[in-house]
């Protein structure tokens, strides 16, 4: 027979008022198994857990009974009460009494005898309960961050100084993403490479951080504390070990007609190149595509000039494997294709703005890269037709953002601020230039964002005009670009030199094949999820992998930074122990029952069941069996309802639990 | 091939030349029309602005007749006509829509045969095909082609081309020999809702499209459409009037220039009956 203790809240009126807690607690006490039950005004205050325990030490009970909030109030609090009384935790249930009896009726009578229901089952199920104990995971004290841009250098940067080792993995040949190919930074002007470049040298020479440029992660195996990740190192044709970054292979290389990537097509350089100066590595890498040497065996210039002897012709992928125990993914952004064939045709509208079609109608990030002191005109900015200074220059916002009928319904938040400041480097490029915007709203949240916006009208006299661009032609060597002016009800035709469009921000490419490897969810749009949206911002719902910055959702350098110290934290607090404790209530396969079906293996949406067998001691085999990786399972039960043997349950929530709830019912 | 063919007002009437030029073209290319029996009204012109049941009722009239008849294919020459009955295809994929609206034309709307414009008529045929059977290529025409407004809008319902920045027609006239321009009025309104009403627009419209094309160092326009041409070749004169310039631009449509590639005359084809005649 058990030995449960019953103890009904009244959490002041708001139960009270609609409950008869002390009908309640008489009606509950004749339950079968119950010892005592009792009432209390505010059961989760100090005076109320007091009673909790020392009615489990007094009357030597088994189970408890809390009769009171919803469980993700109070659960932890009397957990640790019994547990402090000494009884196992897990021998602790709620009955919710509250958001979902009182609250919810007006009868007096109805609503206790329906409390005296709830707390029935609750009694069964606690009858039911069986002692569980605390998983404990051991913990591989690294972390590895994917991407290293802004949001992945800061969070690299945060883990190592912790003294925890850091494994980046960034595919292009340097670190530095976005925010190193632009010019200045809203709302200060801060030059944005003086900034980044010393950080980027840091991680460089972090003798804790382990950095694999021109790579990415192929494969991830393990669970929270114990990840094994395959990292695909690409064939740079340059051993970064011998090649001391001289330039000699860069200068001698015959093609110099090549579009560069960091300069998003503005400027060009070599078959074999380094992104941009201060890249970190600063080594070189071949563009396979593009190499004479690797095409048709010709050239080898490169090869020739090195005195290092760096220069490896044969070179290939390689995998490497590391072992970490949390994952931060910085992977960042990309901008909309503007009028660009696309799998879905929202993401391929705007053919009317003649991107592609007219050199001078650009996107923002080569805008960036023509402003930029280190751009391919070295700060001057001349429009990529003709090297012309424009005169007058169309800024369009909202491009692919805001916009169902043929973009994407998100705000892409940070384009009304760049915008403001690339009117704000043209005027003090051009002084004699006029920058035009188009603009559906101003949306200017943020510290002395507004006031920023206000200083591009007011002080550097951009024009701006409310509503959107209709088409873009070209004539006599002018764009032709024709608009509403919504405020003042007119259209607008401006002849413009230069149109620079503010693209919307997407996830960067390959998000969605990286999230199904990682295991964790993403939007629509391929933004990756965070567990909750206001309390677990940074963290998955996949145990030990955390998120920063774009790839989240469209934000600015401070949010992106903040986001990765906030995720550099978790990780910290996550690597401070050599093992993790995780909640017991997971699911358990009966392996002597198990059909070795693998329903559940295929089915499990957190792969955390594998196929195993059964050996004697001896090691001879005796059957195949599923088997639960405590480190994985998240306790959902999905397993346990599709087993057709019924050999998966969930501890804590048993099938036998559960019917005897039922059964109490009738 | 033999493929259902819906005339709509235009062509039997102001645009008759229009007709004349396709019969010619699609003779020698072995395309019989076969014209669907009383057809009535498509409403472009006023029923979609007066009532939204009238204006699926009449194109879904004509869709089940060219479909009780066994045509696959319905090839509608006027993008207006052609819209509309796109329209309906898209309607009746509601279930419901499509039994009220076979209710209310008396006759099974299926929506299932395939609707055709002009160029995508000459696609059917092929590229390979019209190039094989070029008599006479058309060296000396450098077009600029002309969409109007209607050929790839709206694009949720005819599913044409890129509408901003179509290219299948040049494809075509390329096929036969000419060559084309890059120019900015491609797919931008000729103000043929404003022929009666509003002379000013049209005009003004119409000098812009015929400027930038000549600009643009065409030749000729090609077009797919019997409104824009109406606007395009019978106001040029006044265009040319009333903004003090000589144009002299011919406005082919686009089965004239197959039809003069495959050796026909331009009295054949009805291009002697065009107002602008002198290229």
């Amino acid at each position: 027979m058990s030995r449960i203790g019953v103890f009904t809240c009244w959490c002041g009126e708001n139960i009270a008022r609609t409950v008869d807690v002390d009908e309640v607690a008489k009606r509950v006490a004749e339950l079968p198994g119950v010892r005592c039950s009792l009432n209390y005004k505010y059961m989760c205050s100090d005076p109320g857990q007091a009673i909790v325990r020392e009615k489990i030490a007094s009357e030597k009970l088994d189970g408890v009974v809390v009769a009171s909030c919803s469980p993700h109030m109070h659960l932890k609090t009397f957990r640790k009460a019994a547990q402090a009384a000494g009884l196992n935790p897990y021998l602790v249930e709620m009955a919710n009494i509250r958001e979902q009896c009182s609250w919810v009726h007006h009868d007096r009578a109805q609503a206790t005898a329906k409390a005296i229901e709830i707390i029935r089952l609750s009694v069964e199920k606690a009858r039911n309960d069986a002692a569980l104990q605390p998983i404990r995971v051991p913990v591989t004290r690294r972390a590895l961050v994917i991407g290293g841009g802004v949001a992945g250098i800061q969070a690299a940067l945060d883990i190592a100084d912790a003294g925890h080792e850091v494994v980046m993995v960034e595919r292009e040949p340097s670190i530095g993403g976005k925010m190193a190919g632009l010019s200045e930074t809203f709302p200060t002007l801060d030059c944005s490479q003086c900034i980044l470049t010393p950080r980027m040298v840091e991680v460089g020479q972090h003798p804790r951080i382990k950095l694999y440029s021109y790579s990415e992660v192929e494969k991830v195996e393990g669970f929270i504390g114990n990840f094994k990740i395959t990292i695909r190192q690409k064939a740079r044709y340059v051993d970064i070990s011998k090649c001391t970054g001289c330039g000699e292979c860069w200068n001698i290389c015959p093609l110099k007609r090549n579009l560069s990537e960091f300069d998003y097509g503005m400027g060009m350089r070599p078959a074999i190149y380094i992104p941009f100066p201060q890249a970190v590595p600063a080594r070189p890498v071949i563009d396979k595509s593009q190499c004479a040497k690797l095409i048709r065996n010709g050239c080898g210039l490169c090869e020739k000039k090195c005195k290092a002897e760096a220069i490896n012709f044969k070179d290939e992928d390689r995998l490497v494997e590391e072992a970490v125990g949390a994952v931060v993914v910085a992977t960042g952004y990309k901008l909309y294709s503007i009028a660009k064939s696309q799998p879905k045709a929202t993401l391929a509208g705007y053919g009317e703005y003649g991107y592609g079609k007219y050199k001078d109608v650009i996107d923002s990030l080569q805008f960036e890269r023509l402003v930029s002191a280190s751009g391919p005109t070295g700060g001057v900015l001349k429009r990529p037709s003709d090297g012309a200074i424009p005169k007058s220059v169309v800024f369009i916002s909202c491009v692919g953002s805001r916009d169902n009928a043929k973009g994407l319904p998100y705000c892409s938040k940070i384009c009304c601020m760049y915008t403001a400041k690339h009117t704000m480097l043209y005027k003090h490029k051009v002084h004699d230039g006029q920058a035009h915007v188009f603009y559906m709203d101003i949306r200017a949240g943020g510290k002395g964002y507004e006031e920023f916006v206000r200083r591009a009208i007011e002080q550097d006299g951009a024009r701006y005009y409310r509503g959107r661009v209709s088409k873009i032609t070209q004539e006599g060597g002018k764009l032709v670009v024709r608009g509403a002016d919504t405020l003042a009800g007119m259209p607008v035709t401006i002849e413009a030199d230069m149109v620079v469009l503010a693209a919307a921000m997407r996830p960067a490419d390959g998000i969605e094949e990286l999230a199904q490897k990682l295991n964790i969810g993403y939007d629509e749009f391929g933004f990756l999820l965070e567990s909750h949206p206001k309390l677990r911002p940074v963290e998955t719902n996949t145990g030990g992998i955390f998120i920063a910055g774009a790839c989240h959702s469209p934000k600015d350098i401070p949010e992106a930074v903040a986001q990765a110290s906030a995720a550099a934290s978790k990780v910290q607090v996550m690597l401070a122990a050599d093992e993790l404790t995780r909640e017991p209530e997971i699911a358990a396969i009966n392996e002597q029952t198990c059909a070795a079906c693998f329903t559940c293996v295929r089915t499990c949406p957190y792969h955390a069941i594998e196929r195993a067998e059964v050996r004697t001691p001896r090691g001879a085999f005796i059957k195949n069996t599923a088997r639960v990786n405590p480190g994985l399972c998240m306790g959902c039960g999905t397993c346990v309802s599709v087993c057709p043997s019924k050999s998966a349950d969930l501890l804590g929530f048993t099938d036998q639990q559960v019917y005897a709830e039922v059964e109490s019912l009738a | 091939m033999n493929i259902g063919y819906y005339p709509g007002c235009a062509l039997h009437g102001s645009s008759n030349d229009y007709e004349q030029s396709l019969r010619a073209c699609l003779g020698v290319l072995d395309v019989q029309l076969g014209e669907i029996k009383d057809w009535i009204c498509c409403g472009a012109t006023a029923a979609h602005s007066l009532n939204h049941k009238l204006s699926l009722a009449l194109p879904a009239r004509n869709l089940a007749v060219a479909e009780r008849d066994g045509f696959k294919e319905l090839f509608a020459p006027c993008p207006l006509c052609s819209m509309q009955l796109l329209k309906v295809k898209k309607a009746v994929g509601d279930e419901r829509v499509r039994k009220e609206l076979s209710e209310i034309v008396e006759a099974e709307v299926r929506g299932e045969s395939e609707v055709l414009n002009l160029i995508q008529l000459f696609e059917k045929v092929g590229a390979e095909r019209l190039k094989s059977a070029v008599k006479a290529p058309l060296g000396s025409i450098t077009g600029a082609c002309y969409y109007g407004c209607l050929l790839t809008r709206p694009p949720d319902v005819v599913h044409f081309d890129d509408f901003e920045q179509p290219s299948s027609m040049e494809a075509i006239v390329a096929a036969l020999g000419a060559k084309t321009v890059e120019w900015n009025y491609k797919t931008e309104c000729c103000g043929a809702g404003m022929t009666m009403s509003n002379e000013d627009v049209v005009l003004e419209l119409a000098n812009k499209i015929l400027s930038n094309a000549a600009e643009h160092g065409a030749n000729c326009l090609v077009v797919a459409c019997p409104m824009c041409h109406v606007n395009l070749d019978m106001k040029q004169a006044a265009v040319e009037r009333r903004f003090g310039k000589k144009l002299g631009m011919v406005v082919y449509y686009l089965s004239d220039l197959v039809g003069l590639a495959l050796g026909l005359s331009a009295e054949q084809l009805g291009i002697n009956r065009h107002f602008v005649t002198q290229a």
